[in-house]
């Protein structure tokens, strides 16, 4: 099979949902000169100016816009360069995207996607690091999509578009680069399904995002110690595949959760509170997290080397697990 | 136009600009080398900021927008500290934490830099509310790009530091003449629709003065002008200062096309390249500063040699001072969180 790149994914997600549907249109900052990182590339030059829109720099607007559209029969792709600066338009998105087909009893829907660009790397600081998820996954209304692999990128992109649904599709700016697997032909992911990157017997690791490949490399790791972990990407966090995390739960008796959200109040917290509920006599530990510690996120790369949780975290987090004594 | 100042307050505002200048170039070659990260330079838009922010007081604050080393630097940051927090050090200004685009030194009255485009524009106004109303005789400077006037909250800001006559000058550093993506002669911005930046302002009453930002003597005057407006409580004026956008802004990544300046340029022509020619001779609003200085006879062109030779080597010991020194421990990732 041949290799992509996650970046890739996007590009070749918008431009086939572009050529299959005359109502998307791609808008957001600089998006016909490929947007900051180049994720919509070529797209102007397939499809003109009429439907890759550079918008100005009016975030509160832009949100409200694209809801706007998409409530006329338009199935706009919106990207916000930074998810750090979708704070703007949080009025738009949560009073109105989320809430529209509810308050008006069904008779408004809003397919509208939204892509950002998320994750710590780089030393961008404080203003363009952030992981927001966990507010997003807060509001009822809005879908959540966090995917790790180039294919899942594609794929995921493709059902989020063609959602009626308000989506945030979080593109981790330090997985662009990253290579794999293209997605087969025809091949489709739907939204709130989970997949089991590695297969465990002895504990449940769950990561967010990037946190995927981290889960993965402690994993590696682990098996070195006889410790066999089973890896959890959620691809999307809102709906949540619950039955597939409490499945494996049920099966190794241990989870640990990683992101690389700030660690309190992150979508770990949610994910643990659920599981708990479900499999409470199953699992032989708490679940445990790990996150970032709860500062902002700093700027320097030393700093930020620190702030970002990487798999020694995991490990350590795995092997409180399993050293955890259940008093009977 | 030089500025009406006396002629060592003048060369004190080139050796300014050329600190400014030098410290961009080598930051730009400093990142062929090694990731710094995501930064934007000031270059082209020096002598915007040098006389404009030349004549604040003690006590008066700017706020900032992510172009802003040239700022910090005509207010007088060492250029070591400077490096040092954009490489990350623990000798930065704010210890690694902030790094380029959060840049900040209340000493040099800049108490945050918003790398949201727009985020500054409500702290300038609220700061000069906070002067207005603690009788302070402080004057509050926003220092943005036209960008920032794509988002809502400088139009939300601007009506109410006119219904509060507050003490605050919007200064608006357009260098999107020549942007990216602009259809020639129809916007003055990539993406406003307003075919005059000042027509914006108008509706609210708040005075506007619109200059050539190359224009060293222009800005003094309109700034002169603005921070008397402020001191004698008539409120708040908004400035637009128009830059050609310097050619190695056009990536989105800074890079040093035109080469490092040779400042000879300004009073020997042969030395001018073929290539960006426009922008040496004409738009370069450094030797065009130059030119202007010469023109008087305020100094001889060996003396320029002499002070860039001075500040260059500054700029390179300044780098190594940051090189050299350490990074924070992790442990300050969690230090200042809350107060
Ligand atoms: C709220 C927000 N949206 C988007 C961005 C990404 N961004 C960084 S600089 C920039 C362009 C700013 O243009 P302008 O204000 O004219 O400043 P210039 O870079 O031209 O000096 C954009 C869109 C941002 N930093 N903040
Ligand atoms: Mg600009």
């Amino acid at each position: 099979m041949a290799e992509t790149r996650y970046i890739n994914g996007i590009q070749q997600a918008l431009l086939e949902e572009m050529a299959d549907d005359s109502t998307i249109r791609v808008m957001g900052e600089d998006v016909t000169f490929g947007g900051p990182f180049g994720a919509t590339k070529g797209l102007v030059e397939a499809y003109g100016e009429s439907r890759v829109i550079n918008t100005p720099i009016s975030e509160a607007t832009i949100v409200g816009m694209a809801v706007g559209a998409a409530i006329t029969g338009l199935r706009p792709v919106l990207e916000i360069m930074f998810v750090d600066f979708i704070t703007l338009g949080m009025d738009q998105l949560v009073n109105h995207a989320a809430k529209l087909h509810y308050m008006t009893g069904g008779q408004l829907e809003v397919p509208l996607t939204i892509r950002a660009t998320c994750g710590v790397g780089g030393g961008y600081g404080a203003h363009h690091s952030q992981s927001l998820e966990a507010w997003f996954s807060h509001v009822p209304g809005l879908k959540v999509v966090a995917p790790y692999t180039p294919a899942d990128a594609k794929a995921l992109l493709k059902s989020s578009i063609r959602d009626n649904n308000t989506v945030l599709f979080l593109e981790h700016r330090g997985l662009y680069w990253t290579r794999g697997e293209e997605l087969a032909e025809h091949e489709q992911v739907a939204l709130g399904e989970a997949v089991v990157r590695r297969a465990g017997k002895d504990i449940t690791i769950l990561g967010v995002s990037k946190m995927v490949g981290t889960a993965l490399k402690a994993a590696e790791q682990l098996a070195e110690h006889g410790i066999e972990a089973e890896v959890i990407d959620p691809r999307t966090l809102a709906p949540l595949d619950l039955d597939t995390i409490v499945s494996s739960v049920k099966r190794t008796g241990h989870l640990v959760i990683a992101h690389e959200a700030v660690e309190t109040g992150g979508i770990g917290a949610e994910i643990a509170a659920r599981v708990q509920e479900a499999a409470f006599n199953e699992l032989a530990a708490p679940v445990m997290r790990v996150g970032a510690p709860f500062s902002p996120v700093p700027t320097s790369i030393a700093l930020e080397k620190e702030f970002v949780p990487g798999p020694e975290q995991v490990i350590e987090a795995v092997r409180r697990s399993i050293a955890y004594n259940r008093v009977a | 136009m030089l500025p009406k100042l006396s002629g060592e307050q003048v060369l004190e505002q080139l050796r300014l600009a050329i600190v400014i200048r030098r410290f961009e170039e080598e930051l730009i070659k400093l990142a062929g080398s090694r990731d710094i990260g995501h930064f934007h330079v000031y270059i082209g838009q020096e002598m915007t900021g040098v006389p404009a922010l030349y004549l604040l007081e003690r006590g008066d604050l700017s706020f900032t927008t992510h172009r802003n080393h040239g700022h910090l630097l005509a207010r007088g940051v060492p250029a070591s500290q400077m490096y040092a927090e954009i490489l990350g050090k623990e000798t930065g200004m704010m210890g690694g934490r902030g790094g380029t685009l959060h840049l900040c030194s209340m000493e040099h009255g800049f108490p945050t830099t918003s790398s949201a485009v727009g985020g500054a524009t409500p702290l300038a106004t609220g700061a000069a509310f906070g002067f207005q109303r603690l009788g302070q005789d402080r004057v509050s400077v926003c220092l943005f790009g036209d960008g920032a006037l794509e988002e809502g909250s400088w139009h939300e800001s601007i009506n109410i530091a006119a219904m509060e006559k507050l003490p605050v000058i919007y200064l608006c550093e357009n260098n999107s003449l020549e942007a990216l993506g602009q259809k020639a002669g129809e916007y003055p911005s990539s993406t406003l629709a307003a075919v005059d930046l000042i027509d914006l302002v108008t509706p609210f009453g708040v005075p506007t003065i619109q200059i050539d930002g190359c224009d060293a003597g222009a800005v003094h005057a309109a700034m002169g002008e603005a921070l008397h407006r402020a001191r004698s409580g008539g409120g708040a004026t908004f400035i637009e200062a128009r830059t050609v956008r310097w050619p190695g802004n056009r990536p989105i990544w800074p890079e040093l096309s035109t080469g490092e300046t040779n400042f000879a340029m300004a009073w020997d022509s042969s030395l001018v390249p073929t290539e960006y020619r426009e922008w040496h001779a004409e738009q370069d609003a450094v030797l065009r500063f130059i030119r202007e200085i010469l023109a008087e006879g305020l100094i001889e062109p060996e003396a320029i040699l002499a002070m860039d030779a001075e500040v260059s080597a500054e700029m390179k010991e300044a780098v190594e001072f940051a090189l050299a020194s350490n990074y924070p421990p992790a442990a300050a990732a969690m230090e200042k969180v809350l107060a």
